[in-house]
């Protein structure tokens, strides 16, 4: 027999945990299957809502304001503007202390690792004294073994976009690192731990070594910046220490993959999961469904029935009253493409794309790439659309990056779109439980 | 147009193609190698890299390693020997790279070309990869064997002459092997040619905690189950993990040749360990190719599951109880358990159970690895790793230990003094009671 539940959410990333969250809020049992870890490892951990118009138009200092202009088909355009805010409340309530913006509907503008500034509607605490909105000077500090975060060049950048105030930054060794490819793991557990280290004054901690070195680097600079390695289990208490130590506000810049920002927020959401009552499981691939009986034969969509989950060659079933698809974009592998066609793997649901491959992409590089936009295409109940507009399934939603019509990394809107289209897809997804 | 496919020089007469697939026989990881998108997930997942400064991390022991190797003057680095092929870079890849199998393979090409036959240290791991060969004279005489492993000067000797760490405590053997046990019973109770399993039970129930095999049988038996034990050997994960690539093969041709004779006669292969189901799952199809390797990866299941699946397990827990028996436990899922899917199911089980609940003490590494935590050079690693999940022990509200695997299981018992239990006992208990005047025709204890 199956492993039954009544909502089967299939992902594990931003949108899949929302909409497990969202569905766990009814009366309902969630089950939530995830493969592999998401690409919320490979995210800066803020959460954007939309910083662009999808024609480009930007830095928006309010997203709020585009919502009502965009594009039949967008996912905000699907749910809605108010589902958009409801859904920032449900994250802000989960969160809690650990993100910070949500006292305005204005954007934050972040500094980045490249000495960009990124529109933001909410930014992890540990962001929080970095934003490029503050005038006070700061001082960015980055580690010689670590080369993902030029704090120099970072700082230059900064200074070039504008910001108003000055930026300095510095390159120095971290204490108890050797090897040039420690891994952001290794640096975070150092401090989590205060590990004892070595420095040229003789045995120190993690801790104080570190905050030996920036101490002499300072030159009259109210805040620290430093790459986003602060600790992961104790971020919190490590942030707080050095900054107690150092005199000085201490924030983290956003990094490239690998994320600790974006660990540290898909513990917050698993440990979110636990704490509802999610039933998880991990590591295993849904890989096949089977729709009922009411379906064939009557003229209404197929009801799935099943899932099948291969557990390293045997095939397990599951069975829900309703599905939710979150299982990501093209990075993410919920969208894939061969030379000849752009599909989704798990219900084979309609993408809509150009026959001709060469028209996937255009040259420059950065310019409007249609690929960008690929996903599957729904109605404002967030159900996947064949290619006759008509439902694939009855049961089945979609939310995050599967979905089509938006371009998150050219909007900065993946984390807002994954959260609002989770929220609402989990809500209905309950509601809609027999 | 792929490098395999560019002709790189077009100036002679004479076309000489670049050698870019395997001879046949041997592995193709090339495209594995190429799927790596170089995302880094993978070492964020490694417990090693994260408190070892001298270890480089899955990304480079996997496809970056396997580029380098295309290059004749390139032999495997040695810090292939600190992976401890927990295998949770496997299941954090989003792009499938075949992780563990490139380690798997570059560990053997290390053991064979570059580690000398001759030194400490491989004897040492051939001996802690061999278990299964050392332990029958350990189970001879159980009594005599638990005494000298229990010597504090054999723990001294063991770390000064074979480099295993003194810190550790043998596990004791039991008087009465479980195969004994089956034997002197008279084998299955049941039969049953529609519902029929194969025990692979592995060396640690048979010759150390044989409780944990026969509560599988108690508990096999109460759903109307034919039980088979076959003929077996090691599953090779220790063998694996030591760059013993050709005692594997002999191990694992035994067990797919005893196995698949079993699914012949209709059985589904059940495995109460959850690094032996992942063995043979996974890792036998990824480096060996005997006939019928796959038939058995995809007729094999981890117990609890197979019952979830094949029974109304969780119907049939509800309203059970197991008394005083056990109290609450902190739980820990096996990376092997993880990598199967199976990190929520206990947790998801007992809640079932009236009187005992089990608290998920987090998804960290319990640090020992199989035989890696056993070794001189590792022990402080493996309990750095371990950390977390002992402080989460701690924490949790429970003074007892649960898992699959047994020596995670050690692990949790070495870090906290916490006794630990089988997931299979606790059901056992609670389906059928705690074995004494159990009816063990299988009908239901109500």
């Amino acid at each position: 027999m199956a492993i039954e539940d009544d909502v089967l959410v299939v992902g594990g990333g931003l949108a899949g945990a929302t909409a497990a969250l969202a569905a766990a809020e009814r009366d309902v049992r969630v089950r939530l299957v995830s493969h592999k870890e998401s690409t919320l490892r490979h995210a800066s951990g803020l959460i954007d809502v939309l910083g662009y118009t999808p024609t480009g138009e930007g830095p928006l200092a309010d997203p709020f304001s585009a919502l009502a202009d965009l594009p039949e088909g967008h996912p905000y355009e699907r749910v809605g503007a108010e589902a958009v805010r409801d859904a920032l409340a449900f994250f802000d309530e989960i969160a809690g202390e650990a993100y910070a913006g949500a006292h305005t509907d204005a954007n934050a503008l972040v500094p980045t690792h490249g000495g960009t500034v990124k529109p933001t509607a909410r930014y992890p605490t540990a962001t929080a004294a970095g934003l490029a909105s503050d005038d006070r000077d700061a001082l960015l500090v980055g580690f010689a073994t670590l080369p993902d975060f030029e704090a120099p060049l970072a700082a230059a950048h900064l200074e070039a976009a504008g910001v108003p105030f000055d930026a300095r930054g510095v390159t120095v060794r971290f204490p108890g690192i050797e090897r040039d490819d420690a891994k952001v793991t290794r640096y975070a557990h150092l401090l989590d731990r205060d590990e004892p280290v070595e420095t040229a004054a003789g045995e120190s901690t993690a801790r104080a070594a570190l905050v030996e070195t920036v101490r002499s680097r300072l030159e009259g600079e109210s805040r620290v910046g430093f790459p986003a390695i602060l600790g992961d289990d104790s971020a919190d208490a490590v942030r707080a220490d050095l900054a107690d130590r150092l005199g000085v506000d201490v924030f983290e810049v956003p990094m490239g993959p690998p994320s600790l920002p974006g660990l540290r927020l898909e513990d917050l959401l698993f440990d979110a999961l636990s704490d509802a009552g999610v039933r998880v499981t991990t590591g295993v691939p849904v890989v096949d469904y089977e729709t009922g009986a009411d379906g064939a034969g009557s003229s209404g969509p197929a009801r799935i029935d099943r899932v099948t989950v291969d557990r390293n060659g045997s095939e397990v079933p599951h069975s829900a009253d309703q599905y939710i698809l979150a299982t990501g974009g093209l990075v993410g592998k919920g969208v894939q493409s061969d030379r000849e066609r752009v599909s989704e793997p798990v219900f084979d649901c309609h993408v809509p794309h150009p026959a001709d491959r060469y028209d996937w992409f255009v040259d420059d590089v950065f310019g409007d790439q249609p690929y960008a936009r690929f996903g599957l295409p729904v109605d404002r109940d967030l159900r996947p659309l064949d290619a006759d507009d008509a439902l694939e399934f009855a049961n089945l939603r979609a939310a995050g990056a599967v979905l089509g019509g938006y371009d998150f990394a050219a909007e900065k809107s993946g984390s807002g779109v994954s959260l609002a289209t989770g929220y609402v897809a989990g809500r209905r997804a309950a509601e809609g439980c027999r | 147009m792929s490098d395999a496919e560019r002709p790189t020089d077009d100036s002679g007469d004479e076309f000489e193609p670049i050698e870019v697939f395997p001879e046949a026989g041997e592995t193709d990881l090339r495209p594995g190698a190429d799927d790596c998108y170089k995302c880094s997930t993978c070492d964020t997942e490694c417990p090693v890299a994260e408190v070892d400064d001298e270890f480089p991390g899955p990304k480079f022991q996997g496809p970056e390693q396997w580029r380098l190797k295309r290059q004749d003057d390139h032999d495997i680095d040695e810090s292939v020997m600190k992976c401890s092929n927990c295998m949770r870079c496997d299941s954090a890849c989003p792009s499938d790279v075949p992780l563990s199998q490139m380690h798997n393979t570059a560990r053997a090409e290390y053991v064979e070309e570059n580690m000398s036959k001759l030194s400490r240290e491989y004897w040492r791991n051939r001996m802690l990869a061999n278990y299964r060969r050392l332990a029958p004279l350990g189970a001879m005489f159980p009594r005599t064997a638990n005494f000298v492993t229990g010597l504090s000067a054999t723990q001294w000797l063991g770390e000064k002459l074979f480099g295993i760490a003194g810190e550790r405590e043998f596990p004791e053997f039991a008087t009465e092997t479980f195969r004994e046990w089956w034997t002197a019973r008279g084998g299955a109770q049941v039969e049953n040619p529609d519902k029929r399993i194969a025990y692979f039970h592995g060396c640690y129930s048979n010759y150390n905690t044989p409780e944990v095999a026969k509560a599988l049988v108690r508990v096999y038996e109460h759903f109307g189950y034919e039980i088979m034990v076959p003929d077996q050997d090691c599953s090779g994960t220790p063998m694996f993990a030591n760059g013993m690539l050709e005692d594997a093969r002999r191990a694992a041709e035994t067990n797919v040749r005893e196995l698949a004779a079993a699914i012949e006669d209709g059985a589904d292969i059940v495995a109460s360990c959850s690094s032996c189901s992942m063995s043979l799952r996974q890792e036998y199809p990824e480096l060996f190719d005997f006939e019928d390797t796959e038939a058995v990866a995809e007729n094999t299941w981890d117990a609890v599951e197979y019952l979830r699946v094949h029974e109304d397990l969780e119907a049939e827990l509800e309203g059970t109880s197991v008394g005083e028996e056990f109290d609450d436990f902190a739980y820990h899922a096996p990376c092997h358990a993880r990598n199967q899917g199976l990190d929520g199911q206990t947790v998801e089980l007992l809640a079932a159970i009236d009187g005992v609940e089990a608290h998920d003490v987090g998804d960290s590494c319990s640090g020992i690895s199989g035989t890696y935590g056993w070794k001189e050079e590792n022990y402080e690693t493996s309990m750095e790793i371990g950390a977390e999940m002992f402080d989460h022990m701690d924490e949790a509200d429970a003074e007892a230990g649960l898992t699959e695997c047994p020596t995670c299981s050690m692990q949790m018992e070495h870090g906290t003094g916490y006794e630990i239990t089988h997931t299979l006992e606790v059901l056992a208990a609670a389906l059928v009671g705690d074995g004494t005047g159990t009816n063990a025709t299988g009908a239901r204890a109500e």
